[in-house]
């Protein structure tokens, strides 16, 4: 495994957490896009692009705007 | 139970997960060393055989296509579900006025917006020659036009992504897929059988049935997301118009 892999898997280790221990809502959606963000990197780096795009669009774009409408409706503004 | 209790449970169990994940790990190929038939297959074959140079778009829409199909009709069956659910709920709800006022925000959101949609449009158009594909474009379309709204108002969002139409457009894209599939079974050929002419390798009409199949894709997702979104907002505005009566 050559160091860039290595870090990108750390990466993961750090950003998986904080989704685990994250209590507030909104932060809790960033820290998801963030561990999200962390996979592309990963998935990127162990050269596979299309998976790449796959959970960059879902988890950065797709599942964070569904959260963002969903926590609006719950304040009601 | 009590937190102690759970915590050593989690403790023990977790512990034994991490065993068993190591250990796998460790059983591991190493990087790069693949030895599986029917990849290593493909991987000789498929560009000269479809001259879609995305192999992954080729197994995708070709060579696995019944798989994506079932995938697709997952997805259209649980955006119905959503609209099922929540459509008939809320007849006659007032449009909350929700116009973002900042100037600087809108601009941004604008310029955001048209440039995600050419990106979603390239990502779709480009699936048989590079990394992407009707699945990732039709997301990033549907991002597009639902910074409108995030940016612009819930009016205007609206009025750019009408049901009627969204639904059709999904339709379309489901219908075109699965018509494709019967098209191949009508001639004599197994259903979603390649059979356009492959054109030259590296050309956007490239892969011969792949471009339409996805294409079908990119119109169903982007779709089925916009449906999903639209949902979600026209609940929000009618959760805020019943709470000013």
């Amino acid at each position: 495994m050559i160091p860039l892999q290595a870090m990108a898997i750390a990466l993961v280790a750090v950003f998986a957490p904080l989704v685990v221990f994250t209590r507030d809502i909104v932060r809790l959606t960033m820290a998801a896009s963030l561990y999200a963000f962390s996979l592309v990197v990963l998935f990127l780096i162990f050269q596979a692009p299309d998976v790449a795009l796959s959970e960059l669009v879902v988890g950065a774009v797709a599942f964070p705007l569904v959260i963002v409408v969903a926590i609006v409706m719950q304040r009601g503004g | 139970m009590n937190r102690r209790l759970r915590i050593g449970l989690f403790g023990i169990s977790s512990a034994g997960l991490t065993a068993l994940m190591l250990w796998a790990v460790a059983g591991l190929p190493a990087f790069g060393d693949y030895h599986h038939r029917y990849g290593t297959l493909l991987k000789k074959v498929a560009v000269s055989e479809r001259h879609a140079t995305n192999v992954v778009t080729s197994i995708v829409f070709d060579y696995r296509g019944f798989d994506t199909m079932g995938e697709e009709l997952i997805l259209f069956t649980s955006v119905m579900g959503v609209a099922l659910l929540l459509r008939d709920v809320r007849e006659g709800a007032d449009r909350p006025r929700d116009a973002v006022v900042s100037d600087a925000l809108g601009l941004v959101g604008l310029a955001f917006s048209a440039g995600l949609l050419v990106l979603g449009l390239y990502v779709i158009a480009h699936g048989p020659i590079t990394p992407g594909g009707g699945f990732q474009g039709g997301v990033i379309l549907s991002a597009a036009l639902l910074l409108v709204w995030l940016a612009g108002s819930l009016r205007s969002y609206m009025r750019l992504t009408p049901t009627p139409y969204v639904d059709l457009t999904e339709g379309t894209g489901v219908g075109g897929f699965v018509v494709t599939g019967l098209v191949a079974l009508l001639i004599g050929t197994p259903f979603l059988h390649n059979l356009l002419p492959y054109g030259l390798a590296g050309k956007l009409s490239s892969g011969g049935s792949i471009p339409v199949v996805n294409w079908a894709t990119g119109l169903a997702v982007t779709a089925a997301f916009l449906l999903l979104y639209n949902e979600f907002l026209e609940e929000r505005s009618f959760v805020i118009a019943g709470k000013h009566k």
